[in-house]
């Protein structure tokens, strides 16, 4: 029996209940189009709100941990190196939160495969100073072009470009609280004061907004150079090696081997933020759990309407298989019905999930803590869009599947008796 | 082998269960050859049609034998007997069953949309050709439930013949017609057997119809008696 003529008696019977069949897709196209939606619009947020944190953070921080040394002087000397040591009170030396040789180390870490790239960074505590009044603040040095490469750092700068904190020399970019409490404007010139006590002038080009208040209260940046120049110290000062990878999720075991190679502290981002991801892939679980839900109602009314066409139609069913059609042919008929309703409705659904999704897309959301979004977050991931299609699809064969069997399993004789 | 039985029963015999256990077909054995013209006539529920749906392979629960083109229907899958109904059987009901959905031209072509043996327009082409020696080649694009009885009569021994089947087996085809259209279906029966050197199987009440066969087989009570 060809496809053709299979098709061609499908559709005859769907045409002679267009009404049924029509009510059957777009319940899938209601479904498909919101399942797309639901998602998009969940994972744009997820990825959002992920990105206010996950974007900033590296992959990998190298840096020396302050901590007391785990072998002592008296474990070191041959005469008591038999005995069991106790020393009380151990405090650290002071350890330099300098990293030794960092540029040799950025280097080797350039030519890493597995690394996308590398940013140094040197961190400086502060105060700000308000006439009397001392803030407390942070300044990342940072290096601009790195940062603004790896952790989209023009994001987040409002009112300024963040080239000039790399072209003007001794330039600062405030966080947003912080320049709030001080009153500055860009192209003011704020005063602070180091932690060994020296006073410096810095020249505001412009702020910076994470989206967290608590950050943005005492987070400013400046370039490696004028922090360095800050506290006092050499060129070769780094305090920070930030490494963001190709593949986030192999942080942990790339952070163990540099542990062990370059004898420094290393901490992966899923060990910093693991919250994060909790909070995304249980949000991502719910909206699959609902679209899916959605997508099987809509199964039902297939297998609903499939039901009552079988009914009506048994007379044509007994007169196909008197006139030789085997059981096997009358499902092929019944489940092309089924899989053409789903097919159909599920493009069709696949339009409006697009539609319904820029519609969203389109509506204006301005919140004060996340300056470079303008409208509500979708996420047009084609896998969504998939998904639901495939999804619609199998749901529509396993609803005609039985009807369809059903179907073949029509006794002729008793039909055409019962007339 | 090259014997001329088109169909052939052995000692057939079939029981209802519901509601108590009766034996509506008693072992009938018969043949029927090429080019016969056969009618079967006997008293209401008496076995007729339970006889000629065991013998279209519809109705698989009996005992016996039945043989039809020198082939055992015995122990053969539900695909095999629709097989077999659509190449060599022909079956034309009382009620002249059309599909609705279609036009009466694709109702002629459907057996051989299952049997998939010529192209779309031989068989076309075909169906023209029987609905024009049926005289009705005019409603070949109406659709079927446009017609009158003794039109989806003719369209439905049309159909019947649409895959040149061996033996066509009609089931009181004339018991919703007048006698004009009845006389116009047997006019065609007998040229098909005297012209066409068809088979023919009739189930008729109508004894002047079962009279101007060639062989009458009499049914009573599940038995055949001559
Ligand atoms: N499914 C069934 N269950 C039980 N008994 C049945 C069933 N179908 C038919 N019968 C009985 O079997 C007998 C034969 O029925 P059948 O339809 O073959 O008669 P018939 O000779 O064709 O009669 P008619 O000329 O009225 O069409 C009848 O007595 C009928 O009541
Ligand atoms: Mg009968």
């Amino acid at each position: 029996m060809r496809i053709k003529h299979i098709t061609e008696i499908s559709k005859a019977l769907i045409l002679a209940r267009w009404k049924q069949t029509l009510v059957a897709a777009v319940g899938i196209t209601f479904s498909v189009g919101l399942f797309i939606t639901l998602l998009g619009f969940m994972e744009g947020l997820n990825q959002l709100l992920d990105g206010l944190v996950l974007n900033r953070t590296p992959h990998i921080r190298l840096y020396n941990d302050i901590s007391p040394s785990a072998i002592q002087p008296i474990d070191m000397a041959p005469e008591f190196n038999k005995t069991y040591n106790f020393v009380n009170s151990v405090k650290p030396a002071n350890a330099r939160k300098e990293i030794y040789n960092a540029e040799a180390i950025i280097k080797k870490l350039n030519s890493d495969q597995r690394v996308l790239g590398v940013a140094p960074k040197v961190t400086a505590q502060v105060f700000y100073n308000l006439g009397n009044i001392e803030l407390n603040g942070v300044i990342n040095g940072v290096d601009v072009t790195q940062e603004a490469k790896l952790f989209s750092f023009r994001d987040y700068i409002v009112g300024g470009n963040y080239f000039d904190l790399k072209n003007t020399s001794n330039s600062i970019i405030l966080g947003k609280g912080a320049a709030e409490k001080m009153l500055a404007k860009k192209g003011d010139i704020i005063k602070i004061t180091t932690a060994t006590g020296e006073q410096f002038s810095l020249k505001v080009v412009g702020f910076f907004q994470s989206g967290i208040a608590e950050i943005d209260k005492v987070q400013s940046y400046a370039s490696i150079t004028t922090t360095q120049k800050l506290m006092g110290k050499s060129s070769s000062y780094i305090s920070d090696i930030q490494i963001k990878l190709n593949d986030m999720s192999q942080a942990p075991v790339i952070a163990r081997e540099y542990e062990q190679l370059f004898n420094l502290d290393a901490e992966d981002i899923q060990t910093a933020n693991a919250q994060f991801e909790t909070g995304s892939s249980v949000r991502s679980i719910i909206s699959y759990a609902v679209g899916i839900t959605l997508l099987i109602v809509s199964g039902f009314g297939i297998y609903n309407i499939l039901n009552m066409m079988i009914y009506e139609k048994m007379d044509t069913i007994a007169i196909l298989k008197a006139a030789g059609f085997a059981g096997s042919d009358v499902k092929k008929i019944f489940i092309t019905i089924s899989l053409s309703i789903g097919i159909l409705g599920a493009l069709a659904g696949a339009i409006l999930g697009f539609a319904l999704s820029s519609l969203i897309d389109a509506i204006p959301f301005n919140t004060a803590s996340l300056p470079t979004i303008k409208t509500y977050p979708i996420d047009y991931g084609l896998q969504y869009y998939s998904i639901a299609v495939l999804f619609a699809v199998a749901t529509t064969y396993f609803a005609g599947w039985l009807p369809a069997r059903k179907a073949s399993k029509i006794d002729p004789v008793i039909i055409i008796r019962g007339k | 082998m090259d014997n001329n039985i088109v169909l052939e029963t052995q000692s057939i015999s079939k029981y209802f269960y519901d509601p108590v256990k009766t034996e509506v077909l008693k072992d009938i054995t018969f043949t029927i050859s090429r080019g016969e013209f056969v009618s079967i006539t006997g008293k209401s529920g008496c076995g007729k049609s339970t006889l000629l749906y065991v013998l279209s392979t519809m109705d698989t629960d009996y005992t016996g034998k039945l043989i039809i083109d020198n082939e055992s229907m015995e122990h053969k899958s539900e695909k095999e007997l629709a097989y077999i109904r659509n190449e060599k059987i022909g079956f034309v009901f009382q009620f002249h069953y059309l599909l609705n959905e279609f036009s009466v031209l694709k109702n002629v072509m459907l057996p051989g949309f299952k049997s998939n043996k010529l192209s779309e327009e031989e068989l076309n082409q075909n169906a023209l050709n029987l609905l024009k020696s049926l005289g009705i080649e005019k409603l070949a694009h109406k659709m079927a439930y446009q017609l009158s009885g003794g039109e989806k009569q003719r369209v439905a021994i049309a159909r019947s013949m649409i895959n040149d089947p061996l033996i066509i087996m009609c089931d009181e085809p004339t018991g919703n017609l007048d006698s004009k259209n009845t006389e116009l279906v047997f006019e065609i029966f007998k040229e098909l057997t005297e012209t066409f050197n068809k088979t023919l199987l009739v189930v008729t009440h109508d004894l002047y119809f079962a009279d101007r066969t060639q062989r009458i087989i009499k049914m009573d009570d599940g038995k055949i008696i001559v």
